[in-house]
C-alpha cells in the first residue's frame, strides 16, 4: 500500500470562527492505482490534497494520519516534507500559468528541481529536463526549453508542469483539476499523456476533478466528497453504473450527456453547503431527495458493502438504487 | 419557413493589433476574429455556438449585441440591418437584444443592490414607469427566475454563483427582449447548480417565446439546450446542423474531432470509444493558414486544402459543411 489516510481533518481558523474543510476522510491507495476525488467547489477535495502535501494555508491545520509508504507525513518537519514532495509525491495544479514563475526561463525552473533534490550538475539537469519535455511531447524541446512561460500556450504550459513534476520520478502524482482551464481537444491530449505516464512510469495518480466524464475514462476508483466527507467510494464502473448514494446519483443525472437525448436535467435542489455551518448529521441533508428524520442529527457511518465499495447514508441502498 | 428574427450575412469582425515595439506610423496588423458568418435564427429557436477558446464565439456575440463594431456583412434583426446603423439608431433595438455573461459576479455592479441592478434597464428604457410599477415588475421577475423577492436589498457578494447568474438573467429579461444571447452562462458554475440554470433558461425560453443564442465550449450542455448548432473554428463556420445531427452524424473533420474529445460520464463506453484526438493547438488568428483554416490540424487534409477557402456545402436539410471531403461518421457510437 502506497498511501493510507486515516481520519484526516482540515480546519481553518478565520475571523468568523473555524471552517471545517475536511471532516474525517479515510482512504487508501495502492501502487499504480488511479483514484478520482470528485466533488463540487467547497467539498474539500483540493484541501485533502494540500493537507497531504503539507501545502495548507497558514491558518489551516491538519489532524489525523497520512501514511505514505509507512511514514506519517503530517508529523514531518518542513525540510523532511520538502524531500518527500520532490522525490515521492509530485503535484500539478489547475492553472499552469500561476504555478510557473513568469520571470524565469523554463530551463532554470526545471533544472533547479534536479540540482536541488538530486544534486545533479546544471548541465546534466538541463539534459534530463529536455528528455522529460520530449516525453510530454513538447515539440523542439531542445530549443524551446530556453523560453519563458508566457511563450507557451495553456496546454503546453500544463505539459511543462507535468514534466516538471515527473523529474524526480515520484511514485504518486496528484493532479488538481489539471484540465479545467483547457479546451476539450487539449484536455483529451493531456488526459492521454497522463494515461501514458501511468503506464510507462507506473506512477499512482490521484485526480481531483469535478468532471465526471474525465473520471469515467481514466480512473480505477472513484471517491465522492461532499461537505468534506466521503459520501461514496468504490471501483469506477459500479459507482457510475449503480450509484449507492443520493448525492452521486444526483450528480450523474445533473450532467447532460452528449450520447443521449435527455429532455430535462434532474437537478439537485439548493446550493453547496456553507462549511462553517455544517449540520450535525449528514452534510447533504438539506439537498437530499431521500432525507429521513435521523439524517440531520446523526452522521451516517461509512459502511463497506459489495466487498470493495463504501457508502455513508442512512437510507438503504436498495431504496437509492430503485 | 417563418421569417427569421435574426439573420447574419457574411458578418466579419476585425481587430487592429499593434505588436509591441512597432513604430507608431506602421500599419497595424489585422486580427480576423470572425469571418463571413452566415446563419438565420427563427423566432423561438435556440441556436448553439461551439468552438475552442479563440474561435471567435464571444466576439460574434458581442458584434450582434453591438459592443464591438463589425467590419463587414449584415446583421439583420427583424428586417433592419443593425450593422449599418449609427449607435443612436441602434439604441431602439437594444432593448430587444439582451445578453448574459460568463462570470456571474463580475457582471454585476458590487455597489448596487439586487433590486437596483434588475431595475436599471427599466430606468433606461422605460423612464415613464412609476416607482410602484417598477418595484412590482422587479419582484415578479425575481420570482420568475427563482429568487426570493425579500432579497431585493442585498448586494451581489451576498449571493452564490448560481444565484448571481439568476440575477443576471432577471436583468436581461426584465425588458422582455426578443433575443437573448448567453455567453458561457454556466461554465463558471458547479455541476449541480449548472443543471438548475440550464433548466431555468429552457423554461424561460419556452414561456416567453425567446429566441436564444447559446455560446459555450461544453458541447454536452449546448446540445442539451439548442435546436441547432453552429461549429466555429478560428472565426469561421465549419458546420451547421440541428443538434441531433451534429452529435450523431457530424460531417466535418473538426466537428468529429471535437465530439470525439468530449468525455462521457460512462466508464464502459469511454473505454471502448474510438478516439480521434487533434494534435497541436489553434493557429494565430493574425496569420491564419491559407485556404481552409483547419487544414493544419486536420486528419484528412489534402494539398488542395491550402489553395482556396472551402465552399459551404449543403449536405442535408439545414445541414451545411465547409469541407469538400466531408463524410458522415458517428464518433459517439461504439463499434462492436
Amino acid at each position: 500500500m502506497l498511501l493510507d489516510i486515516d481520519n484526516l481533518r482540515v480546519t481553518f481558523s478565520t475571523a468568523d470562527g473555524d471552517v471545517n474543510a475536511v471532516n474525517g476522510v479515510s482512504f487508501q491507495l495502492d501502487q499504480r492505482e488511479t483514484l478520482a476525488i470528485v466533488g463540487e467547489s467547497g467539498s474539500g477535495k483540493s484541501q485533502t490534497a494540500f493537507a497531504l502535501m503539507g501545502l495548507l494555508a497558514r491558518n489551516g491545520r491538519a489532524t489525523g494520519q497520512v501514511r505514505f509508504d509507512g511514514t506519517d507525513l503530517l508529523g514531518l518537519t518542513p525540510s523532511k516534507m520538502n524531500k518527500v514532495r520532490s522525490n515521492q509525491i509530485g503535484m500539478i495544479f489547475q492553472d499552469p500559468m500561476t504555478s510557473l514563475n513568469p520571470y524565469i526561463r523554463i530551463s532554470e525552473q526545471m533544472a533547479e528541481v534536479l540540482t536541488l533534490h538530486k544534486g545533479m550538475s546544471k548541465k546534466d539537469a538541463i539534459a534530463e529536463s529536455i528528455h522529460m519535455l520530449d516525453a510530454v511531447k513538447i515539440p523542439d524541446a531542445r530549443n524551446r526549453i530556453r523560453s519563458f512561460p508566457h511563450e507557451f500556450s495553456g496546454g503546453m504550459r500544463q505539459r511543462i508542469m507535468i514534466a516538471m513534476s515527473l523529474l524526480c520520478r515520484p511514485r504518486l502524482l496528484i493532479a488538481d483539476e489539471p484540465t479545467t482551464a483547457l479546451d476539450v481537444t487539449v484536455q483529451a491530449q493531456i488526459m492521454q499523456l497522463l494515461a501514458d505516464i501511468r503506464d510507462d512510469f507506473g506512477t499512482a495518480i490521484i485526480l481531483i476533478t469535478h468532471d465526471l466524464g474525465v473520471v469515467a475514462g481514466f480512473c480505477d476508483r472513484t471517491l465522492v466528497l461532499y461537505g468534506g466527507q466521503i459520501m461514496e467510494d468504490g471501483p469506477t464502473d459500479p459507482v457510475f453504473a449503480d450509484p449507492s448514494h443520493p448525492y452521486t446519483k444526483g450528480l450523474l443525472r445533473a450532467v447532460p450527456r452528449l450520447d443521449r437525448d435527455d429532455d430535462e436535467l434532474l437537478t439537485i435542489a439548493g446550493e453547496p453547503p456553507d462549511m462553517s455551518r455544517l449540520p450535525q448529521g449528514c452534510p447533504f441533508t438539506a439537498r437530499c431527495a431521500y432525507v429521513q428524520n435521523t439524517c440531520a442529527h446523526i452522521p451516517p457511518e461509512l459502511a463497506t458493502f459489495d466487498g470493495n465499495r463504501r457508502r455513508a447514508c442512512h437510507v438503504p441502498k436498495s431504496e437509492v438504487s430503485a | 419557413m417563418t421569417e427569421p428574427i435574426l439573420s447574419l450575412r457574411d458578418l466579419s469582425v476585425t481587430f487592429d493589433v499593434r505588436p509591441r515595439g512597432a513604430w507608431p506610423w506602421t500599419a497595424p496588423l489585422k486580427l480576423q476574429a470572425v469571418s463571413q458568418m452566415t446563419f438565420d435564427l427563427a423566432p423561438g429557436e435556440c441556436l448553439g455556438v461551439v468552438g475552442e477558446s479563440g474561435s471567435g464565439k464571444s466576439t460574434l456575440a458581442r458584434a450582434i449585441v453591438g459592443t464591438v463594431p463589425s467590419s463587414g456583412g449584415q446583421i439583420n434583426f427583424e428586417g433592419a440591418d443593425l450593422a449599418a446603423m449609427t449607435p443612436r439608431e441602434r439604441r431602439v433595438h437594444r432593448r430587444d437584444v439582451q445578453m448574459i455573461f460568463q462570470d456571474p459576479l463580475a457582471a454585476l455592479n458590487p455597489r448596487m443592490t439586487v433590486g437596483d441592478i434588475i431595475a436599471e434597464p427599466l430606468v433606461t428604457h422605460e423612464p415613464g414607469l412609476s416607482r410602484a410599477d417598477r418595484k412590482s415588475r422587479v419582484q415578479d421577475m425575481m420570482k420568475r427566475v427563482g429568487l426570493l423577492p425579500n432579497l431585493v436589498n442585498r448586494y451581489p457578494h451576498e449571493f452564490s454563483g448560481g444565484q448571481c447568474q439568476r440575477i443576471g438573467i432577471a436583468r436581461a429579461l426584465i425588458l422582455k427582449p426578443k433575443l437573448l444571447i448567453c455567453d458561457e452562462p454556466v461554465s463558471a458554475l458547479d455541476v449541480s447548480v449548472q443543471a438548475q440554470v440550464v433548466n431555468l433558461l429552457r423554461e424561460l425560453q419556452r414561456d416567453m417565446g425567446l429566441s436564444m443564442i447559446f455560446i459555450a465550449h461544453d458541447l454536452s450542455v449546448v446540445k442539451h439546450i439548442s435546436d441547432r448548432i453552429v461549429v466555429m473554428y478560428l472565426g469561421r463556420q465549419m458546420e451547421t446542423a440541428d443538434a441531433r445531427t451534429i452529435t450523431t452524424r457530424p460531417e466535418h473533420p473538426y466537428t468529429q474531432a471535437l465530439i470525439s474529445s468530449v468525455p462521457i460520464p460512462d466508464p464502459v463506453l469511454e473505454r471502448k470509444r474510438p478516439r480521434t484526438t487533434l494534435d497541436g493547438e489553434l493557429p494565430s488568428p493574425i496569420s491564419p493558414p491559407s485556404g481552409c483554416v483547419f487544414r493544419t490540424r486536420c486528419p484528412k487534409a489534402q494539398a488542395t486544402c491550402a489553395q482556396a477557402l472551402p465552399p459551404m456545402l449543403e449536405v442535408g436539410p439545414g445541414h451545411r459543411v465547409a469541407c469538400p471531403y466531408h463524410q458522415a461518421e458517428n464518433v459517439l457510437a461504439v463499434s462492436a
